[in-house]
């Protein structure tokens, strides 16, 4: 009967390594986040979103502490964008938020900028300063009017 | 003077109908046999032991083809993808590049055809010589049904096992691709891992690969206990179900591969 032990110790090991593999997929290299954790919803309105999509992450500094949760036109036709944060986190009311592009090609992400007002946001608040995303083609369009207005 | 005689057009089109009645025919009984083994396989006698059994034969012996073959294909995407990222100056973006690949793609249909090629193909012969030793018809004798001693075990078995050693390959080929990338080649480790992390995404990325090698599982585990199960009684019969379980396995592997992809997130 040694050797039925030891198979099964041997498949025990493989379904436990296995399942390792995929616990260690999902939350290491997925970002399982934690669900027991709150959260809280801020919402801003740009003018222009450009690429911005829903996932898209939100940081501050570089760090990054949430991701894009919606995007809906609202009834002044901009672009109202829900933010999921964590709710420990505490941001100043007068926080700024500005889409910008990783690398020269990369995906565009929304970058938060905290002022230095006492009173926080809470759930449901609306950043009230914001910057749209760059276009590259309307600033290159720009820029070969302006050339051409010189050259003239 | 006709073209072509009649008949001849008649035989044409007689042969095709004969082809689509018969190619019919057959999915209609695989899918009677895939609900005759689901339904052995929800009764109460669970078989625990066999199923043990079955994941040794079917996971542990195939760990190390997964392993070898997963860093291989890990490195051969570090390099290849290295050099074509390169020229665009964007090797940071590595990492990105080859998790992605792994996880959506390469993980779980290279581990589904080499469990076809190592497991499927064993699964498809074992069952063939057991029809053509007639020890179905003895289990019959004994009033055992085989779909639930033989088929079942080996179906939930192969179902439970190729998540596992789909997750395995994409750690190997993720090692792999460090050692080429990072090892060899000198990319930025951190860019690395972090370029792996932040674009691989749960509901995204690995809930997309579970899935299909969840799939990928149940249909090799049917089609090979199928192909076995209507073997020819005879050794060409068992060598004839071993290929076209490997053949056809891996063919409606790389098809179902297709349309998970394209109907994720529609």
């Amino acid at each position: 009967m040694a050797s039925t032990q030891r198979r099964d110790l041997i498949v025990g090991t493989f379904v436990l390594v296995g399942l390792l593999a995929i616990a260690y997929l999902s939350i290491a290299i997925g970002g399982i986040s934690n669900p027991v954790a709150g959260h809280l919803r801020l919402y801003a309105a740009f003018d222009e979103i450009g690429g911005l999509t829903a996932r898209a992450p939100v940081v501050v500094g570089g760090v990054k502490i949430g991701t894009v949760e919606r995007i809906e036109l609202d009834p002044s036709f901009r672009a109202l964008v829900t933010i999921r944060v964590a709710s420990d986190l505490k941001l100043p009311d007068d926080t700024s938020a500005s889409i910008l592009t990783q690398g020269v090609l990369g995906d565009q992400y929304i970058a938060l900028e905290p002022g230095g007002s006492a009173a926080m946001l809470a759930d449901g608040g609306e950043i009230q300063f914001t910057q749209s995303a760059v276009i590259l083609e309307r600033l290159i369009g720009k820029v070969v009017q302006g050339l051409g207005v010189e050259s003239q | 003077m006709s073209l072509l005689p009649v008949h001849t057009l008649l035989w044409i089109v007689q042969s095709l109908g004969a082809r689509i009645t018969s190619g019919v025919q057959a999915l209609g009984k695989m899918a009677r046999f895939a609900s005759r083994a689901f339904n052995a396989t929800f009764q109460p006698p669970l078989r625990l032991r066999r199923i043990w059994n079955e994941i040794y034969i079917n996971g542990v012996l195939s760990l190390s083809v997964v392993c070898i073959s997963g860093s291989a294909v890990g490195m051969v995407l570090g390099v290849q993808l290295y050099r074509t990222l390169s020229r665009f100056g964007a090797d940071e973006a590595l990492g990105t590049a080859v998790g992605i690949t792994l996880v959506t793609e390469l993980g779980p249909v290279l581990t589904g055809l080499l469990v076809s090629g190592r497991a499927g193909s064993a699964m498809a012969g074992e069952i063939g010589s057991m029809v053509a030793t007639e020890q179905l018809d003895g289990l019959r004798m004994m009033s055992i049904d085989p779909m639930d001693f033989v088929v079942s075990p080996k179906l939930i078995a192969m179902i439970f096992v190729m998540p596992l050693l789909s997750a395995l390959f994409i750690m190997f080929g993720l090692g792999g691709g460090y050692l080429a990338g990072v090892t060899l080649l000198g990319v930025d480790a951190g860019s690395y891992w972090g370029g792996i992390e932040s674009a691989i995404t749960l509901e995204d990325h690995v809930a997309q690969s579970m899935l299909k090698s969840l799939c990928f599982g149940a249909l090799i585990g049917l089609i090979a206990t199928y192909r076995g199960f209507h073997a020819a009684p005879n050794v060409e019969g068992v060598s004839r179900a071993t290929t076209q379980a490997v053949v056809a396995a891996s063919v409606s592997l790389l098809i179902a591969d297709y349309f998970i992809t394209a109907l994720w997130g529609v």
